[in-house]
């Protein structure tokens, strides 16, 4: 039993090590200028015009469900008109970011490690290699980079999207003033609020991005190797976003 | 010229090259034979330097392998080309793309330069006019050709072939094996060819060495391998001509 504890233990810290020297090999070979514009700009288009729609779909409906939720109780206790303030905090703070945190795990973390994956074990990786390129300059970097932009943009687009989507219920179906839902708002909200949940999400790009593109140049045995890669990464990506959420929501905002 | 000194790889205890060393010298075509998991591609791997060897060392022209930086490494990987036994071409870019792949990455050859060495290169593997196909719309045969085009790219001193008529028709393995050939004496390239296949080896090699349990075993030229009195190396040449 301990000696499994401790093997689990060991595997854990040899992962978060591998991690660690991906991370640091990539934002070393960014210092040398190492970064390829053209692939990066594809990445960017890849990642992040391609999960505009779930991204804004997902935080419209959130938003309207989030509204539902509190505006039915705060209209019982007569605090009907602090409904805008409470969805722009939450919002900004916290759904928006994580938000976008899962859709870019779920979405873009598989593609990469789907794609690296089935490089590592049909030998491309190896071929890079061979012809003198370096799969971090040319794989990892350009994913980290577009990982990094991109989560801050789809932030921004879902704070607003998730924000109205929230007044459209709150307003026209629990029946709240307007006026009350979006002076509350700029009562309650500050610069900082959304700040942070921008920044928030700028590591959450990053640690996706390192941890798929970690988990596609590992990979090993075929196409089971590449489906059990590809799940293991959204979970790592999903457990490591929880985590580090937490740790900067106390850090930011506490 | 090739010289391996002391060369010991080892996975998790399992022992895959056992101290062995040898010498390739210029322009020597040499087929690394042996029974499939013996570590003949292990070999190759290490040669590239995209596996490090537990002990021993590896000297290309003059310079140890292993203690090469990242920069004199990739200048030295330019001399050495590659083909893998999967081909390895790069499923999202076109024929074209995979030729001109290190071109464009280590080199500030115009657009129009890139084209003109592609094209000669997709000539010399009789592949002329392939360039705007994916490597999904090619056979296993083309895809083995273009693997070796894309090797060209830098007109190396040294190819590595890992398996390169492995699962292929004789027919096709015959264009394969003549191309090995062409190549070899258009470049004056020096050939390290690791195979099982009996007619790869007959029809390309100027000298044959055997891997048994991590050790070489020199069998010398094909004449020579075909009349050895080694019982490892003739079990291995009589079972191919049977099958």
């Amino acid at each position: 039993m301990l000696a499994k504890v401790n093997d689990l233990v060991g595997a854990f810290l040899d992962e978060v090590g591998a991690v660690t020297m991906l991370a640091r090999a990539t934002i070393l070979n960014i210092a040398r200028g190492k970064t390829n514009y053209t692939l990066t700009i594809d990445q960017m288009v890849k990642m992040g015009v391609n999960s505009l729609p779930i991204a804004l779909i997902g935080a419209g409906f959130v938003g309207m469900v989030f509204a539902v939720q509190i505006s039915t109780e705060f209209v019982k206790f007569g605090a009907g008109k602090f409904v805008g303030g409470v969805m722009a905090i939450s919002v900004a703070r916290e759904f928006a970011p994580a938000l976008s945190g899962i859709i870019i795990s779920a979405r873009v973390a598989s593609a990469i490690t789907a794609e690296m994956g089935t490089m590592k074990v049909t030998e491309q990786i190896d071929a890079l290699k061979a012809l003198g390129s370096n799969p971090v300059n040319y794989l990892v970097i350009p994913r980290f980079w577009a990982c990094m932009m991109m989560m801050p943009l789809l932030t921004i687009l879902a704070d607003v999207v998730c924000f109205f989507g929230g007044y459209l219920v709150a307003v026209y179906l629990i029946k709240i003033n307007s006026v009350d839902y979006m002076s509350s708002a700029q009562q309650f909200l500050s610069l900082w609020d959304v700040f942070g949940g921008v920044i928030k999400s700028l590591v959450f790009g990053m640690v996706i991005a390192i941890i798929a593109s970690h988990k596609g140049l590992i990979t090993r045995g075929g196409a089971k190797g590449v489906g059990e890669a590809t799940t293991s990464s959204v979970v790592a990506s999903l457990i490591a976003l929880f985590i580090i959420n937490y740790f900067l929501s106390v850090l930011f905002f506490k | 010229m090739i010289k391996i000194i002391n060369l010991t790889k080892r996975y998790d205890g399992l022992m895959v090259i056992d101290d062995v060393s040898l010498e390739i010298a210029d322009g020597e075509r040499l087929a690394v034979i042996g029974s499939s998991g013996c570590g003949k591609s292990t070999l190759l791997r290490l040669l590239i330097r995209l596996e490090d060897p537990t002990s021993g060392s590896i000297i290309i022209n003059s310079k140890d392998l292993h203690s090469l930086s990242e920069e004199e490494l990739v200048k030295l990987r330019g001399k050495i080309g590659m083909v893998f036994q999967s081909s390895a071409l790069f499923d999202s870019l076109t024929v074209g793309e995979n030729v001109a792949f290190a071109i464009r990455e280590h080199t500030n050859k115009s657009e129009n330069e890139i084209r003109q060495i592609v094209a000669k290169k997709l000539e010399m593997v009789e592949l002329a006019g392939k360039e705007d196909l994916m490597p999904s719309e090619l056979s296993g045969g083309m895809q083995k050709r273009v693997s070796i085009a894309r090797a060209l790219a830098f007109d190396p001193q040294i190819i590595l072939y890992d398996e390169p008529t492995t699962g292929l028709d004789p027919l096709t393995s015959a264009i394969i094996e003549k191309l090995i050939n062409k190549i070899a004496s258009e470049l004056n390239a020096t050939s390290v060819i690791v195979t099982h296949q009996l007619s790869t080896i007959f029809r390309t090699a100027s000298r044959i060495v055997m891997m048994d349990q991590g050790k070489f075993l020199e069998a010398g030229t094909v004449k020579q391998a075909k009349s050895s009195k080694n019982p490892i190396i003739k079990d291995f040449i009589s079972a191919g001509l049977i099958q």
